[in-house]
């Protein structure tokens, strides 16, 4: 009984006196579902916590824990680092939710940020980026380079996240190429080199001259490359080791800004289980370069599809549209909203195929 | 349904070269197997040589040159292995699985300048005449060095294993270890021999993910192959004749299932991706069944000459 009075009124004093509390160095936890380099995902999420650690020097502190596969292990994962102090734990990929949920409500003084989920809590909050924003350029400069028509789409998992994707790069490949078709090849893996490149050169010995991709390695391009006409693209990372061909524009997440404001918010005491999804015009997404092997007029499409964008005059899931059984999705000039967007599980008409369940 | 686009040619020919990397580490760690000794360390393994054999490659131009250091550096690793667990009777799962973890460690800290790199490769060869036959010339006669290289080793190591007197007295010392003791046969020479054999193979096993499969360092680039490699022994119960079809059916099963995908057909991928190792479990079933499931029986057994 003394003892837990003794704790409790230490508390109290802690709580009392923020002050002493800024004196320790906040920790800020990071699990990744890659290694840090990958060169895509997770290196993009790493180069956060390094901005993160500099931003800040000695009042933050960070840890993380790179190649924690989705599912069971990552709850023993987040547990522990949730017991090794953090104060602060960003979980950044899909199938770290439920773990994520569970593990918050074992340690509800620990803050928790869920990547690309959908879950909150009380102290659960989620942040993602509009990937679809930066998929509209991509599909529009694919649309323009194909000369087969075809379309390569490496899908990781058939959820929303990567399925939005998919949607928006090719309604935009069909505005400015109406003969355009997707042939999606579904990975079931975020990160496996061997098998990304082995999906690559299917979809290439299969007639597809462009390749879009939503796994984080960059073997597909090595795969590109030694086919020697394909066109790639940079996906989260720029990838810009395999410029100006064939990656000739890619897909950049920019994290930094973002976890430099969550982690001042720990440290303020202002944070609160927020949803974020920022776009182009947040900086959280970035279009890299368009290199020069893109003709001038397709890169000026492009260019223009991006600002359009960014100005918010433009929203990519603009009506009308329809799904792909044929039925009434967005009337004209309606867009799409967010909720339709972060439970998007079907694919727009005119996609072929099926998506699995 | 369009099966058109699919050529049949180079379906085969990609699932040749997707099966190469993980025939060559399974057939390593089946000798090892055969002579009782458990390494789980393939993994590990694998990724060393995927990484020094890419560094090697790129430092020299030579991919041949990466292929031969590959497979020197992670043999020299699996000798570690060796003389813990040989030498010093440590347990071998234990010590297998650090194998594992300080091979992805260690292969990261060499990788780190090499990421985003590019390396030279091993070109195909082509015969003329024989390269331009149609539907075989490909399958058979257009590959790079290593695809044949694997076929051969398959073939030498059934060959070795079956009518050599050195495999039977490898075979005999992972059957009984305290027999081959009582002949006069070096049991710890024997497995540390084994298991320099199997860390070489799992080397180059890497070293083709890294110089022509993929062909590229990343970090964690293997993603598994090793322990694809291990399934593969269990599935093959042992024998080189079945190691190959072992490999061939699991890099079969996914460079299938992805052109499947790629021309359009509708397939159960998660069932597809799962079905090699549904099978393997499937094969350990039906010879436990039989009451004789083939493996070693000192398989994991530490050997010292004074029990």
């Amino acid at each position: 009984m003394y003892r837990r009075t003794l704790l409790a009124s230490a508390a109290a004093l802690a709580m009392a006196a923020p002050a002493y509390a800024q004196d320790e160095p906040v920790t800020a936890g990071f699990i990744y579902v890659g290694p840090v380099g990958d060169g895509g995902w997770t290196y993009e999420h790493d180069q956060a916590r390094l901005a993160v650690e500099e931003h800040f020097g000695d009042q933050v502190e960070t840890i993380y824990q790179e190649n924690v596969p989705e599912g069971a292990d990552a709850e023993r994962a987040i547990t522990q680092m949730a017991l090794s102090g953090a104060d602060i734990i960003f979980t950044t990929s899909f199938g770290y939710m439920d773990p994520t949920i569970a593990v918050a409500e074992k340690f509800p003084d620990v803050k928790f940020e869920h990547a690309t989920g959908y879950k909150t809590a009380e102290n659960v909050a989620i942040y993602s980026s509009r990937f679809y924003e930066g998929r509209a350029v991509l599909g529009t400069i694919a649309g323009a380079m194909t000369e087969t028509n075809q379309v390569g789409y490496i899908g990781s998992f058939p959820i929303p996240e990567v399925i939005r994707g998919i949607n928006s790069a090719y309604i935009h490949a069909k505005k400015v190429n109406p003969d355009v078709e997707f042939n999606v090849v579904w990975a079931y893996t975020w990160f496996d080199p061997a098998k990304e490149a082995d999906a690559a050169r299917a979809l290439i010995e299969n007639g597809n001259d462009v390749i879009l991709q939503h796994t984080d390695s960059t073997a597909p391009h090595s795969a590109a490359e030694e086919a020697g006409d394909v066109v790639t693209f940079g996906q989260a990372s720029d990838m810009s080791e395999y410029a100006p061909f064939p990656r000739v524009s890619s897909i950049i997440d920019n994290w930094a800004p973002y976890y430099i404001d969550r982690v001042q918010a720990v440290i303020d005491g202002t944070w609160e289980s927020t949803d974020t999804w920022g776009g182009i015009d947040s900086g959280m997404v970035g279009i890299g370069e368009i290199t020069d092997a893109v003709p001038e007029e397709v890169r000026a499409q492009a260019t223009e599809v991006m600002e359009s964008i960014e100005s918010g005059e433009y929203h990519p899931f603009t009506g009308p549209l329809n799904k792909q059984d044929g039925s009434v999705w967005l009337e004209e000039g309606e867009t799409a909203s967010d909720e339709d967007l972060l439970g998007m599980d079907f694919y727009v008409e005119g996609m072929t195929g099926e998506i699995p369940n | 349904m369009d099966l058109s686009s699919i050529s049949p040619t180079l379906l085969v020919a990609s699932i040749m070269v997707s099966a190469t990397p993980i025939l060559l580490a399974a057939i390593g760690e089946m000798v090892v197997e055969k002579s009782g000794v458990l390494n789980l360390g393939v993994e590990g393994m694998m990724i060393t040589g995927a990484v020094v054999g890419f560094a090697v490659a790129v430092e020299t131009g030579s991919p041949s040159m990466g292929f031969v250091v590959a497979a020197l550096a992670s043999a020299l690793l699996s000798i570690v292995f060796g003389v813990l667990t040989q030498l010093l009777l440590s347990n071998q799962v234990a010590t297998g699985l650090g194998l594992t973890l300080a091979g992805l460690g260690l292969s990261a800290l060499i990788g780190k300048p090499y990421e985003g790199m590019r390396s030279p490769t091993l070109p195909r060869i082509d015969i003329p005449g024989l390269s331009d036959i149609p539907f075989f010339g490909r399958v058979l006669f257009g590959h790079d060095p290593m695809v044949y290289f694997g076929l051969g080793l398959v073939l030498a190591v059934w060959a070795f294993l079956k009518f050599t007197r050195a495999g039977l007295i490898l075979r005999a010392t992972g059957e009984s270890h305290d027999s081959a003791h009582a002949l006069g046969y070096k049991v710890v020479r024997i497995r540390l021999a084994a298991i320099f054999f199997g860390g070489a193979c799992a080397g180059l096993g890497g070293a083709y993910l890294s110089l022509v499969r993929v062909p590229q360092w990343t970090e964690g680039m293997t993603a598994g192959a090793g322990w694809i490699a291990l399934a593969i022994v269990v599935f093959a119960s042992w024998r080189a004749g079945r190691v190959l079809i072992g490999a061939y059916l699991f890099g079969g099963v996914t460079v299938l299932q992805l052109n499947l995908q790629a021309a359009g057909v509708q397939v159960p991928v998660a069932l597809l991706s799962a079905s090699p190792y549904l099978v393997t479990i499937l094969v350990l079933v039906i010879i436990s069944a039989r009451g004789q499931h083939g493996a070693p029986a000192s398989l994991g057994r530490p050997f010292h000459a004074s029990n």
